[in-house]
């Protein structure tokens, strides 16, 4: 037992004065909380590791991820399995690490019961708000970066940088594809901070109900359903879900930017009214009443309806703003979008086995699709589509044709599959001097602009 | 005794229907050690946490370290304590928990071992916190408060918890810190722990200040109390009780229902006079006084007295010493 010896240098009857912890030292006093959670190492050590092995094991295998935009060209260049990984992680992985991030950051001092101790040490609990967004949004984002890093990594050791072919065919020199795959990574950065804002949202509004903490994860999950579904192009573009493809766009020639400015400015936007919202609620908590710290009232009218209404004001907007309409998928766009694919690959196809040169110019490819027979409307996505394309062989009158299936998702991704002639479209790998490679014409994928006329 | 640390003035508090506080008035003097009583539901919470800044009343003066606290939640610099246990991040180490909350306040990093050392916790200060027992958290809780040289330390249930050893040491803390100067108010079920500790006490029920002042003038409101008396003969010393003036039996030799009671010894109910008496009566009649103790300490005895609610006092007692025995059974050692 030691010997209590307590030394006041300097006690003053003067009135004392009022002085809340700096919002540095707050951020910092939070940041080192979060970090010393084993489950937020975990996670980023998990973030670093698996998707660059993930990459490399892929890479090295003949069954590739074809179902995964960008999936099929994994053994071709070390660039496909960032992107392959981005397609991934938007979809599942991110709604779930900002749900164990944001998601839990007020929750786990609900558990902890170290509400008081922390409002007594910091005195402002506008600065504990802040503080805590901050570090969680700088663990999320550190977690993006690593999944980015290691993904990036891993490919260019397992496969090698090489030119990556984009979403309308055209092929990209290595520069151009790193350049392209850091701004999809930064889209998507700025897109999870409306999961991270919904994060924190659900971490003060329901406290430690595990509603709160998979908020996020819940939230994605039914946007997932909703974009599983025909909705009108301008409702589609006001979901902050859409900023989780629409990076897609930044992979042809020109680039799509339409759905991409949509997105990052809906992402932005629901992350400020999430935050503001959770705000709202935070500084008005009565922390001498511990036990309530949530409720589904406050969460469904003080969350979920705003955001809700934010939708509705954002799809009014852009339908207003954009020439889009319906599903906005037209059979317009999607023969022009096949021309241009099918005239990049067919190009590349001549190359690769060195037949005279052709050009895009040259071959004056035309394409006719129909849906569904001459009873269905020829619109909206499906696949159901058939597709005829049609082209000019330089020096002949010869006009080639081939037929492709395609499969038109309703966020504007095609799969071409080729349906002949066979050799055109009708094999999966071409006999080259080098030896047999993939056939760039035998499936491939495309992507139509919704926000286009 | 020095300046005033707290003046509070009608301050009241309401949560929808429920009123917390009810006009409550309290001073606490720099260096004076006050302690917080009442059952449960007084107010004593609502209260701590308005010195703490957790919440400000909805009217009335409220004035720590001279200055007035406004509605912004924040109280002045040298406030520190807990309620309902002190705050600490499981996954930190003692250490780190308090290096923290160090840095964040922008104290000296000296500080930090200072205040470990002073609550005997140095040699597992690089143990996590999440494997420490609830006596082990409370000190390191009261390293917390002692960080940042505070004028005012808030407590609620310090020695919740604690060990014989523990309680001694943290006894001896808050005793240097009132010597210092700092004003400590303490909130306690323990009515040991406050006779022990403090020099005033305030004794809330229903939101409202059933008495505040001096120790010694609350033992003085509890009215009759029971003795329980053992001598060298107890039948006749209980004819000596029955003999004399102000005295009641309440259980003795050849009487039925009294636990306490037994050939040598008695319980009698009487003033502290008429006690006087009866030890002189028996004392004369050549009879040994071999012990001599109330039954209920007077401080319990007046806080029953003045409440009027046996019920939560005896739950509290019995939460208490609950606790103790807990401990008794883990001296010393952490819960793993």
């Amino acid at each position: 037992m030691s010997t209590v010896t307590l030394v006041h240098p300097s006690r003053s009857d003067a009135p004392a004065t009022v002085r809340p912890a700096s919002l540095r030292r707050t951020f910092r006093f939070e940041l080192v909380k979060l970090v010393a959670q084993w489950r937020i190492r975990l996670m980023l050590l998990v973030c670093l590791i698996v998707p660059g092995a993930f990459v490399a094991a892929v890479g090295q295998q003949s069954s590739l991820p074809a179902d995964t935009v960008f999936g099929r060209q994994m053994a071709l260049t070390g660039w496909a399995g960032p992107l392959v990984i981005l397609a991934f992680v938007g979809t599942w992985a991110l709604p779930l690490l900002t749900s164990l991030v944001s998601g839990d950051v007020f929750a786990v001092e609900d558990r902890l019961g170290t509400w008081r101790h922390l409002v007594v040490a910091v005195r402002s609990t506008r600065r504990i708000f802040a503080a805590k967004a901050l570090s969680s949004l700088i663990v999320v984002l550190a977690m993006v970066a690593c999944l980015a890093i290691s993904a990036t990594v891993g490919g260019l050791l397992g496969i090698g940088s090489h030119p990556l072919v984009g979403l309308d065919g055209h092929t990209l020199g290595v520069g151009d594809a790193a350049g392209r795959v850091t701004i999809a990574w930064l889209c998507v950065a700025v897109a999870t901070l409306a999961y991270a804002a919904i994060g924190l949202l659900g971490s003060v509004t329901l406290g430690r109900s595990p509603i709160g903490l998979l908020l996020p994860a819940l939230v994605a999950l039914l946007l997932q359903v909703l974009a599983l579904l025909p909705l009108p192009a301008a409702v589609r573009m006001a979901l902050p879900s859409n900023a989780f493809v629409a990076w897609r766009g930044l992979f042809t020639s020109p680039a799509q930017m339409g759905p991409i400015w949509a997105g990052l400015a809906v992402s932005v936007a629901w992350a400020v009214v999430a935050t503001a919202l959770a705000h709202h609620h935070f500084v008005r908590r009565d922390f001498t009443d511990l036990t309530n710290d949530g409720s589904a009232r406050r969460i469904i009218v003080g969350g979920l309806v705003p955001l809700a209404g934010l939708t509705v004001v954002t799809a009014v907007v852009l339908g207003g703003a954009t020439p889009a309409d319906g599903s906005g998928v037209t059979r317009a766009k999607l023969q022009d979008s096949l021309s241009t694919t099918f005239s990049h690959l067919y190009v590349l196809q001549t190359d690769e086995l060195q037949r005279p040169t052709v050009t895009e110019v040259t071959m004056r490819t035309r394409s006719s699709c129909d849906k569904g027979g001459p009873n269905d409307q020829d619109s909206g996505p499906g696949n159901d589509w058939r597709c005829i394309v049609s082209w000019h062989t330089p020096g002949t009158a010869f006009v080639g044709q081939a037929t492709f299936q395609l499969d038109v998702t309703a966020d504007g991704r095609y799969v071409a599959d080729g349906d002949g002639p066979k050799e055109v479209n009708g094999s999966f790998q071409v006999h080259t001097v080098d030896g047999d490679t993939p056939n760039p014409l035998w499936q491939f994928d495309g992507l139509v602009d919704l926000l286009t006329k | 005794m020095g300046s005033r640390a707290v003046r509070v003035r009608g301050i009241r508090k309401d949560f929808g229907n429920v009123i917390a506080l009810d006009g409550v008035d309290i001073d606490v003097d720099a260096g004076s050690v006050h302690g917080l009583v009442g059952p449960n539901g007084a107010g004593k919470t609502t209260l701590l946490g308005m010195l703490l800044g957790l919440s400000f009343p909805d009217s009335g003066e409220l004035e720590i370290l001279g200055r007035t606290v406004g509605r912004d939640l924040a109280v002045p610099d040298g406030v520190a304590g807990f309620v309902d246990g002190p705050g600490l991040y499981p996954a930190l180490t003692a250490r780190k928990n308090l290096r923290s909350l160090a840095t964040l306040r922008g104290y000296a990093a000296s500080s930090v071992e200072d205040a470990l050392g002073q609550v005997g916790l140095l040699e597992v200060a690089d143990d996590p916190v999440g494997g420490f027992s609830l006596g082990m958290r409370q000190r390191l809780g009261l390293a917390a408060a002692l960080l940042g040289d505070p004028r005012l330390l808030v407590l609620d249930e310090p020695a919740n918890g604690l060990d014989p050893a523990g309680k001694r040491q943290v006894h001896r803390v808050i005793g240097s810190l009132a010597e210092a100067g700092v004003a400590v108010i303490i909130s306690s079920h323990r009515m040991d722990d406050l006779a022990a500790l403090c020099s005033d006490v305030t004794l809330l029920s229903a939101g409202r200040v059933v008495f505040s002042g001096p120790l010694g003038k609350l033992a003085a409101e509890s009215g009759d109390l029971d003795y329980r008396l053992v001598s060298s003969d107890g039948a006749r010393a209980r004819e000596v009780a029955a003999r004399t003036s102000g005295i009641s039996i309440v259980s003795g030799p050849g009487m039925t229902g009294g636990a306490l009671a037994s050939d040598a010894a008695l319980v009698v109910r009487g003033s502290v006079p008429a006690m006087d008496e009866l030890i002189s009566r028996i004392v004369g009649t050549g009879l040994a006084v071999r012990e001599l103790s109330p039954v209920t300490p007077p401080l319990e005895a007046a806080f029953l007295a003045l409440t009027g609610n046996t019920a939560d006092a005896a739950d509290a007692a019995d939460a208490a010493d609950a606790a103790d025995a807990d401990i008794i059974d883990a001296t010393g050692e952490r819960m793993r």
